[in-house]
C-alpha cells in the first residue's frame, strides 16, 4: 500500500523535505559551533542577551519567526533586499527560504546540545595543548571539537528533526507551493484538508516515522562510535 | 637559567616574586596557597602577571615594559601538570607526539624512541589514557611535555595525586631524566622530601613571596624552609659520600664535611654521593664524649644556635665541621647540662634512624 500510491509527487516532497533539513543543519552547524562554544567558554558583554536571542525560537510560536523572517527576508523586507540586488539572492517562497526557518527553528536546540558537551570538556587540557605548541585554532580542531563531537552528532541530529517536521515558520514564510515549498508536514496537512486525502496523508505520515527513525538510529550509532572513542576506550 | 621578576594580584592575593637560579633541578617549595602555581603558569603563559619581566635560558618570554608577551604555544615551555591531563580521544602514542608534531623538525633535539626507552613507556603505545595507572599517566604526561622539544620542563606539583608506591616510581623516571636527557627542570612541591631527593637549587615561597633562595643543602638546613613549610620539620640535610661497606654487620660508612657517619647498609658504590636526612628528635646530646652507649655516631662540634623553643623541647644546632646537625632535647637538659652557643658538645645519632635519599631508606 505504501509504494503503490507513492508517484513523483510523494517523492518529490520526501527528497525536498530531506534536503532542506540536510541543508539547514549543515548550514547552520559551523555558526552553532561558534556560539556554543562562546557562551560555553568566554564571558562577554552582552551574552544574557545572545543566549536569549538563540533560545528565542523555542518559546516564540513558530508563526511569528516566519512572520519576522518575511518581514526581514522578504523582497522588500531590510535583509532580503540587500541580498536580491547585492547577490541575486531570494529566500522568500523559495526551498532555500524553507532551509533557513529550519535552521532558525532548530538552532537552539543544535547550540544547547553542543554547548553542554563543551561545557563537559576540561579547559586544562585545551591550555595544556597550548602548552605543547598548539595554537588557538589547532587546539580548538584537534581537542575542542573532537571531544565535542558527541554533542555536535546530538545537535545535528536534533536540527535535522526538528527541520523535517518544521511547519509554522516554514508556511508563514515560504507558503506552500508544489516542487519548491512543500515539505512533509505540509504535504501531510495538505492532504487531510481535501476529501479523500486520508490515504495519502497516512502514507507521507508513514514516511515521516521512519525517517525520523533513521536519523535517530544513525546518530546513536555515531555518537557510540565517537563518544567511546572521545572516552579515549577503544 | 631562571629569572623572574614578577608582581600580580589575584583578588586577595598578592603575589610578588623576584628570583634568578641556575641549576639542573631547581624545586619551587612553599606552603599551598603560597603562589607556587602562579608563578609556574606565569613562566609557562598561561597566567599573565600584572607587571615585571620572565625569561630562560636568556630568551625573554616576558617583559611588561617592553610589551613582550609570547604566547604559551611559541614559548616552548614543557609543563607536566598534577593530574597529567592526558588528552582522553588519543592513545599514549599520540599524546607523546602531539607536541612534537607542532614542533618544526631543525628545533628537534629529544627523540620519541629515546623518550620511551626512558620512561618506561614502550608497552603502553597502544593503550588509552583511562586504562593508565596513575603512575603510568604522569610518565606519559613527562614524556610528552618533553617531546614538544622544551627549553625547561616545569613539573607542578606532579607526585601529589600518586600513592607511595607511584610517588616512588615516578621520582626514579625524572631522577633518569635528570642524568640523561639534560634539560632544566623547576619542580614544585610542598613536599620537603622530594626537595631533598631531587632538588639542586631551591626557591622558597611564602605568601606569595620569595623569602629565600640557594642550594638545596643550606636551603633545607635554613630557618626559612622551617618557616615556609606547614608542619614544623627538624631534620637536616647531610650531603654525604659513601666509603665502604661493612656486609657482616650490613652496615655502610660515610663521609661528610663533619666526620663519618655509620649508616644501615645501602645500595650504592664506593664515592657514590648521597644525602642523609637527620632529624632532630633522633640526635641526642653530651657534654663529653660518653662511654658504654650503643649509639654508633658520635660526632664533636659546637653550638651554632639555641631555639626554637616549642613546649617542652628546644632545637640545638651544632656546627659539626661544615656540616650542621640539629638535636631535639628537652628545656630541663639543656638547662642541667647548661648549654650555651659555642660549647663544645657531642651528637648522638643512631644508626637506625638514618634516613637515605634515593634509596628504600627514603
Amino acid at each position: 500500500m505504501l509504494i503503490e500510491g507513492f508517484g513523483a509527487h510523494e517523492w518529490q516532497i520526501v527528497a525536498l523535505s530531506l534536503r532542506v533539513a540536510f541543508v539547514s543543519m549543515l548550514f547552520s552547524l559551523p555558526l552553532a559551533i561558534i556560539v556554543a562554544y562562546s557562551l560555553a567558554r568566554h564571558q562577554f558583554i552582552g551574552k544574557t542577551i545572545v543566549d536569549a536571542i538563540v533560545h528565542l525560537p523555542l518559546v516564540l510560536p513558530p508563526v511569528v519567526v516566519g512572520f519576522a523572517l518575511l518581514m526581514l527576508f522578504g523582497r522588500r523586507g531590510p535583509i532580503g533586499s540587500l541580498l536580491d540586488q547585492w547577490f541575486g539572492i531570494v529566500l522568500a517562497f523559495r526551498w532555500t527560504g524553507a532551509a533557513l526557518a529550519s535552521a532558525i527553528m532548530g538552532f537552539p536546540l543544535m547550540v544547547r546540545a553542543i554547548r553542554l558537551s563543551i561545557a563537559a570538556i576540561d579547559p586544562r587540557l585545551e591550555v595544556a595543548a597550548r602548552t605543547l605548541g598548539g595554537s588557538r585554532a589547532w587546539v580548538f580542531a584537534s581537542i575542542t571539537l573532537p571531544l565535542a563531537l558527541p554533542g555536535i552528532i546530538t545537535g545535528a541530529l536534533l536540527s535535522f528533526a526538528r527541520g523535517l517536521g518544521e511547519f509554522g515558520a516554514t508556511i508563514t514564510f515560504v507558503s506552500s507551493i508544489p516542487g519548491e515549498t512543500e515539505t512533509l508536514p505540509l504535504a501531510i496537512f495538505a492532504f487531510t484538508q481535501v476529501p479523500g486525502g486520508d490515504a495519502a496523508a497516512l502514507r507521507l505520515s508513514v514516511v515521516a516515522v521512519l525517517l525520523s527513525l533513521v536519523a535517530l538510529a544513525l546518530s546513536e550509532w555515531l555518537t557510540r562510535r565517537f563518544a567511546t572513542h572521545a572516552d579515549g576506550r577503544r | 637559567m631562571v629569572d623572574v621578576d614578577i608582581e600580580q594580584r589575584r583578588g586577595e592575593f598578592a603575589l610578588a616574586v623576584r628570583f634568578v637560579v641556575d641549576a639542573p633541578i631547581v624545586g619551587l617549595f612553599g606552603a599551598s596557597g603560597a603562589g607556587k602555581t602562579s608563578v609556574v603558569n606565569a613562566i609557562a603563559g598561561i597566567g599573565k602577571p600584572d607587571r615585571g619581566s620572565i625569561s630562560i635560558n636568556g630568551t625573554m618570554l616576558f617583559d611588561s615594559v617592553r610589551g613582550i608577551d609570547i604566547p604559551p604555544e611559541r614559548r616552548r615551555i614543557g609543563y607536566v601538570f598534577q593530574d597529567a591531563l592526558l588528552f582522553p580521544h588519543l592513545d599514549v602514542q599520540r599524546n607523546l607526539l602531539y607536541g612534537q608534531k607542532l614542533c618544526p623538525a631543525v628545533d628537534r633535539f629529544i627523540e620519541p624512541a629515546r623518550i620511551v626507552g626512558l620512561l618506561g613507556l614502550d608497552r603502553l603505545l597502544r593503550r588509552a589514557p583511562m586504562t593508565l595507572s596513575g603512575g603510568e599517566r604522569q610518565r606519559v604526561a613527562i614524556g610528552r611535555a618533553l617531546l614538544a622539544q622544551p627549553r625547561i620542563l616545569l613539573m607542578d606539583e606532579p607526585l601529589v595525586a600518586l600513592d607511595a608506591a607511584r610517588k616512588d616510581e615516578v621520582l626514579e623516571y625524572i631522577e633518569r631524566l635528570r642524568d640523561d636527557v639534560r634539560i632544566p627542570i623547576v619542580y614544585v612541591t610542598h613536599s620537603r622530601s622530594e626537595i631533598a631527593r631531587l632538588a639542586d637549587a631551591v626557591v622558597v615561597l611564602t605568601h606569595g613571596r620569595c623569602t629565600a633562595v640557594g642550594d638545596a643543602e643550606s636551603i633545607l638546613n635554613d630557618a626559612a624552609m622551617v618557616a615556609a613549610t606547614d608542619r614544623y620539620d627538624d631534620a637536616v640535610m647531610i650531603e654525604a659520600r659513601v666509603v665502604a661497606h661493612d656486609s657482616s654487620d650490613r652496615l655502610t660508612t660515610l663521609d661528610f664535611d663533619g666526620g663519618q657517619l655509620i649508616v644501615p647498609q645501602l645500595d650504592a658504590l664506593p664515592h657514590d654521593r648521597v644525602r642523609v636526612r637527620i632529624r632532630a628528635r633522633d640526635v641526642a646530646l653530651a657534654i663529653s664524649r660518653p662511654i658504654g652507649v650503643s649509639v654508633l655516631n658520635v660526632l664533636p662540634g659546637i653550638v651554632a644556635q639555641i631555639g626554637p623553643r616549642v613546649g617542652a623541647s628546644v632545637d640545638v644546632a651544632i656546627a659539626v665541621g661544615n656540616a650542621t646537625i640539629r638535636a631535639r632535647i628537652t628545656q630541663r637538659s639543656l638547662r642541667k647540662l647548661r648549654i650555651g652557643n659555642g660549647h663544645r658538645v657531642h651528637a648522638l645519632v643512631k644508626a637506625v634512624s638514618l634516613e637515605l635519599r634515593g634509596n628504600r631508606y627514603d
